[in-house]
């Protein structure tokens, strides 16, 4: 028992250092790569609470694609941070007291937190009962939630649009490639043989 | 049991499916040059489904666990969101196709976020509720920032973009402590665990959370810092869709999270929206009083417009959803023949935005003056036009739900907003005599004008029964 909470205490120190760290440290690759300790802990924290489907997802999706995607963008985008930062300190003070502000409010709340009587409940409802949890995440995805399933899958198609639309762009001035065309020649028509006589040019 | 749920999201699937088809036809095809063709088609579907979903639909249907809720409610709201879109589309088509801005991804993308809006009004769920609400925002974005070679537009859908994001993260957190505390995401468990009246304060905040992100998405003051900007920067046509059909859906979707998932507790919100609705009433008819730019001040008056609204929203009784309904569909209809003038302003063959372009216009265009005449003073609240009415049903609403100070200071806002109204109506009967602008030649947008114009004199006699339709659907919701 011991042993348990003593990794979800490491666990979610970790995961607060790592976002910390990464909204505060001034080389933008060491950001990222704290970033990747947050989703690291936050994945043992899943482990934690018995979801080890959603820990791997975490784990695959985030730290191996998403976290790796940002790092290449942080490296090849020339994005000056220091002028950026110092643009943000001229509203320091301010974005300090709003968020000082909001976080004794949610202090309030939260400390005095408390649930509805049915809420335990209808927590469990959802629940499928003796699968393993990717099972019961499979039934829930695809039976239960499968209006919310499609309707992400329309968003994704939205997404996609949107991209090929505000970025392609045909040019009319470059050599494109035709593979029909190129394996349709034949010799014949592609070469001809010429007899330059000396002395003379073509 | 699927086949059920199914069936009631019948409309949804069919236009998505068109959306989804279309967009591999057009790209095996002839891609642009299909343009004002799929517009046209889109335009018919929406007609289509907008007639189906009034005539046929009847009672309360609910698929999907709850997470789908198709009332009277949400079939009043999508029938106006899909006209009003079918409408937009029409009067855009000249403009975008001699601006070389008509690709074929426009009208599916407004078909996709149309969809969206459709899964906002019928959400039963705090999760369907921001599925709809990205689908609808996603697109939206997309063609905001459409004309991708002018930095105004760019600009605009970055603007967009980046606080429609926070707004969602602001939304999505609301929920999250919701559900900490109801156990439940479905609208339906929301209510009866905050069903005895008493809600604990995480409830509370994140109620203030949720409608926060709301309020943004219907740009309700303090939440509003982006609409004139992407009002300018956005293509008129563009604009105009902003300004009607997702307004609608994001005002459906504000009433159905406040009645359906915290009916139990309307003291609660109550003087939230009372606040938003003075913010914006006042604030939309201030700042609209220095802008030249006719786009900048619509979205000025759209600000204004939402704080009427959400005055109705305010008085927490089902007289003020009706008096929402009524409100939100006579200002689509008024925003439509103005849009459809804005739509048309344009000198040797650019568009122009700026008021003082319209002095003298009753001598060049007496119909068009006449017809933006009697627009503007029903946008204002003129007495005896369809704008009034509008305004006195709200105004009703919040003073016998016991807000009398909410319907002192609409009048007086609503007084205050005459005045820029009035100041284009000066410029276009008045004004000197300055550059002609060029004469309209699309029929369309002609016809949309007379017609928005004519519907806002002839519906004085009994607003077309609308009345009684909106009395209905607001009866589906609040009970």
């Amino acid at each position: 028992m011991t042993l348990v909470v003593l990794a979800f205490y490491m666990f979610a120190i970790s995961t607060l250092l790592g976002g910390l760290m990464t909204v505060i440290s001034r080389n933008p690759v060491h950001s990222v790569l704290w970033l990747i300790l947050a989703f690291l802990s936050a994945a043992g924290l899943f482990v934690l609470l018995g979801a080890e489907f959603v820990a791997m997802l975490l784990i695959i999706v985030y730290v191996g694609a998403v976290a790796v995607l940002f790092l290449f963008v942080v490296m090849m985008l020339d994005v000056d941070f220091a002028e950026l930062k110092a643009e943000m300190a001229r509203y320091m003070p301010l974005a300090l007291l709003i968020g000082v502000v909001v976080l004794m409010q949610l202090g309030i709340a939260i400390g005095a937190w408390e649930v509805a009587e049915t809420a335990e409940a209808a927590r469990g409802a959802v629940t499928p009962e003796d699968v393993t949890n990717t099972a019961a995440l499979g039934l829930l995805l695809y039976d239960k939630y499968f209006l919310l399933f499609q309707l992400s899958g329309l968003i994704l198609l939205v997404a996609m649009i949107g991209a090929i639309l505000l970025t392609l762009r045909h040019r009319k001035d470059i050599k494109r490639q035709n593979v029909l065309q190129q394996m349709w020649r034949d010799p014949a028509e592609a070469m001809e043989n010429i007899d330059v006589k000396p002395g003379q040019g073509l | 049991m699927l086949q059920a749920d199914l069936n009631i999201i019948a409309p949804e699937i069919i236009l998505s499916v068109y959306a989804m088809l279309a967009l591999i036809f057009a790209v095996y095809t002839k891609k642009d040059a299909l343009a004002g063709l799929l517009i046209w088609t889109t335009a018919a579907l929406f007609t289509g489904l907008a007639i189906w979903i009034g005539m046929s639909g009847s009672g309360e249907n609910i698929a999907f666990d709850g997470m789908f809720v198709d009332d009277g409610f949400a079939r009043f709201a999508k029938v106006v969101i899909l006209l009003s879109a079918a409408a937009i589309l029409l009067m855009g088509k000249d403009y975008m196709e001699r601006r070389n801005m008509a690709r074929f991804e426009y009208p599916l993308l407004v078909a996709l976020s149309v969809v969206g809006m459709m899964v906002m009004v019928s959400a039963g769920d705090l999760m369907s509720l921001y599925m709809g609400l990205e689908l609808q925002s996603l697109a939206l974005y997309v063609v905001a920032s459409m004309r991708r070679d002018s930095i105004k537009s760019t600009e605009a859908g970055l603007k967009y973009f980046v606080l429609g994001a926070l707004s969602s993260g602001i939304l999505l957190y609301g929920a999250s402590l919701v559900y900490g505390y109801a156990g439940t995401t479905g609208f339906a468990g929301i209510v009866m665990a905050a069903g005895n009246g008493q809600v604990s304060l995480g409830m509370l905040f994140g109620l203030v959370f949720v409608i926060s992100g709301l309020a943004f998405k219907v740009s309700a003051v303090p939440f509003h810092m982006w609409t004139p900007d992407v009002y300018e920067g956005a293509p008129s046509p563009i604009t105009a869709f902003f300004a009607t059909a997702p307004k609608v859906a994001a005002m459906g979707l504000f009433a159905r999270v406040l009645f359906d998932a915290f009916g139990g507790v309307i003291g609660d919100w109550q003087q939230i929206i009372a606040l938003l609705s003075v913010l914006s009433m006042f604030l939309g008819a201030i700042a609209a009083i220095g802008q030249t730019d006719i786009k900048r001040l619509m979205a000025y008056s759209s600000i204004a417009h939402m704080g009427f609204a959400l005055m109705g929203l305010a008085a927490g009784t089902a007289f003020g959803v009706q008096a929402l309904l009524i409100y939100m569909t006579i200002y689509v209809t008024m925003n439509i023949g103005t849009f459809a003038f804005i739509i048309s302003m344009e000198k040797d063959g650019r568009p122009v935005t700026d008021i003082k372009s319209l002095s003298m216009l009753s001598k060049r265009e007496p119909g068009k003056a006449l017809a933006m005449l009697i627009l503007l003073f029903s946008l204002a609240g003129v007495p005896p036009l369809v704008g009034f009415f509008g305004k006195f049903y709200v105004l009703r609403a919040a003073y016998d739900a016991g807000l009398a100070w909410l319907a002192i200071a609409g009048v007086i806002a609503s007084v205050i907003g005459a005045f820029y109204y009035l100041r284009i109506v000066f410029y276009i009967y008045f004004g000197e005599e300055t550059d002609a602008l060029d004469k309209g030649k699309s029929p369309i947008l002609w016809g949309f004008l007379m017609a928005s114009a004519v519907i806002m004199l002839v519906g004085v006699v009994n607003l077309f029964g609308i009345e009684t339709i909106a009395a209905n659907a607001a009866a589906t919701l609040v009970n």
